[in-house]
Order: C-alpha cells, then structure tokens, then sequence
C-alpha cells in the first residue's frame, strides 16, 4: 500500500471516530431526551442543558480534538504543510 | 497598507478597534447622564458603528482578483473565525433567537444543536478539502471536479436559490434595526441598510467583508454578552450565568406549575384583537414532550440544519480564505468557538427575561400583579405603543395572568435590558449589535451570489478571455442588482411569502450537500451523477415545499396536506437531500468511471501539501 493509500485510510477512520462523536452528542443523547431530563447538571436538567450549553460545547472541543489529531496524521505521513499559519 | 505588516499587526489594530468601542460606550453612558435622548444615543451608536465598517471596507478596497475573491488566501485562523462567526450569526440570530427559547423551550433549542453541529460535518468533510483544491467559488469546485458547463451552471443555480431566500431576510432585519434606531420609516431604513452592506463589500470584494466582519463580530459579541452578564448580576442570577442559573430553571419550573400553563383559543385571541405576531408563554421552558413523534421532530429538525449548515455557500467559501490547509481545519474549531459564546447565552437570557417578568419576588414581576399597575409602567407604554406587547384581560379579573401577557420573541432581546432596569445606553449597544449581526451575514451572502454570477457564469462560462479589470467591473456591478433586488422585495415586506430562513438550508442541502462531498469522497461520482443529483434534489425539495406548506399547496394542489412523516416546510431538505443522493449514485455507477486525470485531482485534494488544484489566478 503506497503512502498516500495508507495516509487516506488513516484520515477516513479518524474522519468515522469524529462523526460518530458528532452522531453521539447531537443525535443520540436527544432520543432519550425525556428520561435524561430526570437527571441534573450543575443543577439544570440534564436534556435541557444538553440542548442549551452541553452539546454544543462538546462539539468545540471535538473540533479543536480532531483538528489537532489530523495534524499528526498529516505529520506522520509527510504531508504537513510546512509554512506557518 | 493592508500588506504582510498589516496581517502581523491584526491583534494590535483589532485590539485598539476594541479598547476604542468600550471607550465610545463609555462616552454615550456618560452622555446619557448628561441628559443626551436616549433615541439620540441609538442615533450615534448605529451611526459610529457603521461609519467604521465602512472606512475599513474603504480601506480595503482592491484591484486583485486574488484579493476580491478570496481575500488573497491570507486570514489569520483565529480572524477567520470570527469572521465566519459574523457571517454565520445574522440578524435573526441575533434578535430572534433567545425569544424563539423563550417561548419554543427544549423543542426550538434543536436548532441550537442544528447550528453548531453542522461545523463537525463542515470541518471533517469539506473545508480542508476545498481549501486544497483551491476554487474561488463552491461552483466553482463543483464544475471543476465533475468537469463541464451544465454542472457548474447547475450548482450556481442552487446557490442562487439558497442564499438569495437568506439575504431578503438579513436586508429585512438591517432594515426594521435601521428604522428603529435612526427613527425612520422602515423602507427607508431597507435602502439605508443596503447601502451601507455595499460600502462595504463593493471596493474591497473578500477582503473588504473579511475585516469589516471582524470588525461586527466584536461589536455583536459585546452587545449580547455584556447585557446578559449585566442582567444575571442584577437580578441575583449569579455571576457567571452560564453555571449559575439551575435554581432560575427550577424556579421557571415552580411558577408555571402556580400559574398554570393554559392554552388560548384562537377565537379569544381574536376577539380581544391581540396583534398578529405576538406570542404568550404556554408551553414548559426546561420540559421535554414525550412521545416518537416530539423526539422525532427535535432530531429531523437538527439533521436538516446541521446539514444545511455543511452545505451553504456563505459558510463554506469563508475558508478558502486562510493560508493552508491545516488552518481551515483550525479555523472550523475557532469558529464555532465564537458562536458558542453567542448561542450558549441566547438560552440564559430567555431564562433571565422570564424569570424578571414572572417572578413576583421580583420588582421586575408583572404576572400576577393588576392589569392596571402593570400598563402603567413605563417600557410598557413604549412597547404597547408599537405594537409589540399586548394584555388581554380574558378572564376579566384585572389581573395579568400568564396566558394574557403577549408580546413579540424580538422583545426579549431588545427589550429585557430597559425591563431589568439597565441604563438606556445598553439598549443603544443592543441595536448596534443587531445591525452589526444583519449587516455581517447580508454581506457575505450578497458576496456568495454575485462572486458565483461572476465567476463561475460570466468568466467561467460567458467569457472566459475576460481581463482582470472587466471580471471586477462584472463582479461589481452584479454585486449592487444582487443587493438592490434583495433590498427591494424586501421593502415590500414580501418575506413573509419568501419564509423561513431556515429554507436556505433545506435548499442548499437538497441541492449541494452530496455532490461537495461525494466530489470528495468517492471518486466513482461522474458528472451526469452530480447534474442528475442536484436537480433531481432540488426540483424534489421544491416540490414537496410547495405540496407541504399552506400559502403554496392552496393555489397549487388545492387544498392542504398532513405532512409526510412529520415532514413540514422546516424540514423539506428530508425528501431533497436522500433523493439527490440515491439518484447522484444510481446514475454514476450507469455512466462510466471519471477519467484518469479526474481520479488524479481527487487523489491531490485529498493530500494536504503540494499545489493547489486550481491555480493562484484562475
């Protein structure tokens, strides 16, 4: 398998792991919206501060996660851009 | 002046923008002690405001194509985003968006998780990919991967659709902020907007938009935050309200179980002439509704919007401006960064504005209080006057009950500093912010249309041996027809046919979200894949709109119907975007492979480094 090959099956699972993240936090967790609103966060119920703050805090983080992650993948293959951002 | 220095200063010169604008509200609060009118301090507020965006687009003004394109490839990740956070949060967002969580709850707050979602599907299936590829335009892309007219043409017509349905609304919001701000009539406040939309997009084309939206993102963040964080303090919310209002939430919980929450009928509201528009609190603020079909609902609402969101032109061509490929990656991240702090606090100033008005602990508190004390407060006089709250007193007790207090979503925002008791100069900070938030997003989107008529139809298509100079006089020139067109259907009030913004997203996803990433990643997609795709999508999407929603589905089906699976207007992108899908793949694996050289470019797109697809001047 050449470079590039093995380069492309890399940024295509971790491309799977970040969406199934994505799936998780905006998707999932709001099928069961009802029960999750009996538990509390902070105080909140759980659902409604999912929806309002939780959510889409997690997807901040997983952005900055999986940006840095495909950073060393560009790395480990060679194909990091070499002037500075 | 806006060479390689001007980008190594950017944190100076927007640093001193900012220490400048705080001291500029200082001035007005000092103003307003003097006994300056509070509509004269909104006067000023507007005013500075957009006098500075349009220096800055003066400023940067440009002969390059490079530069009017794509703000010559050299914004900063952490600019970027907030730009994109400017372009992204508009007019609506701003003033409409904790009103809609102030009466829709848990079930509006999908498009909460619709609007910020979508940027994980925005940065791990496009923008790094795009930016690689080096295009001007998202047609742009598209006509050079499946190669040909037809497909181009195609793209720049659902961009067309998207966007322009987008813009009427943003040029509509300038105008209403400009109107009440500058005290005049509503259709002079539509051209007053326009024009000041196209200072400051007309010289300077990418790069002009670029810094003046940094410019508004600074103004809009301060306008939404500082009250938020004001009003919490105030009413003993807690410090950091974002952590701290638990014990508000349950509270909210407490008064509508004492007040009860009662639904009005429509013949009540009708007789007691209460004006169309406004809204009473009668659903749960933290409940969840029970049932598949409420859960099904909040999920296909936040699928079409994050969708959407991957797939509208404004959003994506905002990262073919940053120097790689690995800062449009970054740049994503930032840029949800920035409108999190926005959309984070629309849900805690609903609860704030809620909790002031029900609260009788409160000296805020209205509910429960005689109907006569509560119309004799001064904020309500001013907004009865226009209009946008109204008391009807349907059980004849004089009191106010909450069924009976009706006021406009936008009150929240606009209206929440003056209830809490916030000195006027916060509510002139609030107009500043709303017409910083319109004018941002009706820039970017006027730039998204007339750079795709442009480039991709006129120089792409029409006259490919353009010179530069033309190509920018072209670009120019449909740049003002794209901004008068919007600014005149505007006038008319005619958005109320034109809908939802949430439209925008459910076109562009019919139309554009598979084949950008099909393009990508799968390099079996064929060019009659991608032409059949996007029209089957978008003509599907369009039809079921107009069989779904009522104004259309009368005259043209005759008579009304039950959505398709809970299907409605909001959610049309549903039935576009599979069947673009389906028929995108059917048709590619019927047609034969893409050439070698095809298969190649995709190969390139796909690897950070090397060169661009397409090259610097194309």
């Amino acid at each position: 398998m050449s470079n590039k090959d093995a380069y492309w099956n890399k940024t295509k699972n971790h491309m799977i792991v970040t969406l199934v993240l994505w799936a998780f936090f905006s998707l999932v967790i709001f099928m069961f919206g009802s029960e999750l609103n009996t538990m509390s966060f902070l105080g909140y119920p759980l659902a409604y501060y999912m929806t309002a703050q939780g959510s889409l805090l997690a997807f901040v983080i997983i952005l900055f996660w999986t940006a840095n992650k495909q950073e060393k993948i560009d790395e480990e293959h060679g194909f990091s851009e070499r002037e500075d951002d | 002046m806006f060479k390689g220095d001007f980008i190594q200063n950017l944190p100076k010169i927007y640093g001193t923008y900012t220490g400048g604008f705080l001291v500029f509200i200082i001035l007005m609060a000092l103003a307003e002690q003097a006994g300056v009118s509070a509509k004269n301090i909104g006067v000023m507020f507007v005013a500075f405001t957009v006098l500075i965006y349009a220096l800055i687009g003066y400023l940067s003004r440009t002969i390059q194509v490079d530069a009017y394109y794509v703000a010559g490839r050299q914004v900063p990740t952490v600019f970027n985003g907030m730009a994109t956070a400017a372009d992204w949060m508009s007019g609506a967002s701003f003033v409409a968006l904790a009103g809609g969580v102030y009466y829709g709850g848990y079930t509006y707050m999908a498009f909460l998780v619709g609007w910020t979602g979508g940027y994980v599907l925005v940065a791990t299936l496009m923008a790094p990919y795009l930016r690689k590829f080096g295009c001007y335009t998202v047609p742009d892309f598209i006509g050079t991967r499946y190669g040909g007219n037809a497909v181009r043409a195609a793209s720049v017509f659902v961009l067309f659709i998207a966007s322009f349905t987008y813009v009427t609304a943003q040029i509509n919001a300038t105008g209403t902020i400009a109107s009440r701000a500058l005290g005049i009539p509503f259709e002079a406040g539509v051209w007053v907007g326009l024009i000041s939309i196209l200072i400051c997009s007309m010289l300077g084309g990418m790069r002009a938009v670029t810094w003046t939206q940094v410019a508004q993102y600074i103004v809009l963040i301060i306008a939404y935050l500082l009250p938020v964080f004001w009003i919490s303090n105030k009413v003993g919310g807690g410090v950091f309200p974002h952590l701290m209002l638990g014990d508000e939430v349950a509270r909210l919980g407490e008064l509508e179980q004492q007040f009860g929450l009662v639904k009005n009928s429509a013949a009540d509201m009708k007789a007691a002439g209460v004006p169309g528009g406004l809204k009473y609190i009668s659903g749960s603020h933290s409940g969840v509704p029970e049932g598949g079909m409420a859960v099904w609902k909040y999920l296909s609402l936040a699928i079409c919007m994050m969708v959407g969101t991957a797939s509208l032109p404004h959003i994506l061509m905002r990262y073919f401006t940053t120097p790689t490929v690995r800062a449009a990656r970054k740049s994503v991240a930032w840029s949800l960064f920035f409108i999190f702090l926005l959309y984070s606090s629309a849900p805690m100033l609903a609860t704030l504005s809620k909790l002031a008005l029900m609260d009788p602990n409160l000296p805020t508190g209205i509910i429960g209080k005689s109907i006569s004390e509560v119309q004799s407060i001064e904020w309500v006089q001013r907004w009865s006057e226009v209009k946008q709250v109204f008391i009807a007193d349907f059980n004849g007790d004089g009191i106010l009950q909450l069924n009976e207090w009706f006021m406009r979503g936008d009150v929240v925002v606009l209206a929440t500093p003056e209830v809490a008791g916030l000195p006027f100069v916060i509510s002139g900070l609030v107009f500043a912010g709303g017409m910083a938030a319109a004018m941002s997003t009706a820039d970017g989107l006027v730039l998204a249309i007339s750079n795709a008529l442009s480039h991709d139809i006129y120089y792409k298509i029409i006259n490919p041996k353009a010179e530069t100079s033309k190509r920018l006089l072209v670009a120019r020139v449909l740049l003002v027809i794209i901004g008068a067109a919007g600014a005149y259907i505007a006038s008319f009030r005619l958005t109320s046919i034109l809908g939802s913004v949430a439209w925008a997203f459910d076109f562009a996803m019919s139309g554009l979200f598979f084949p950008l990433v099909l393009g990508v990643w799968w390099k079996r997609a064929t060019r009659e894949g991608a032409i059949a795709g996007i029209i089957a999508g978008i003509v599907s999407g369009t039809v079921y709109l107009t069989w779904v929603f009522p104004k259309f589905s009368v005259p043209i089906w005759g008579g009304v119907n039950t959505p398709f699976l809970g299907i409605d207007h909001l959610r049309f992108g549903l039935i576009g975007a599979p069947i673009c899908l389906v028929v995108m793949v059917v048709v590619s694996l019927m047609t034969k492979e893409p050439s070698p050289a095809t298969q190649k470019l995709v190969d390139d797109t796909r690897i950070p480094t090397g060169k661009a697809i397409l090259g610097k001047q194309h």
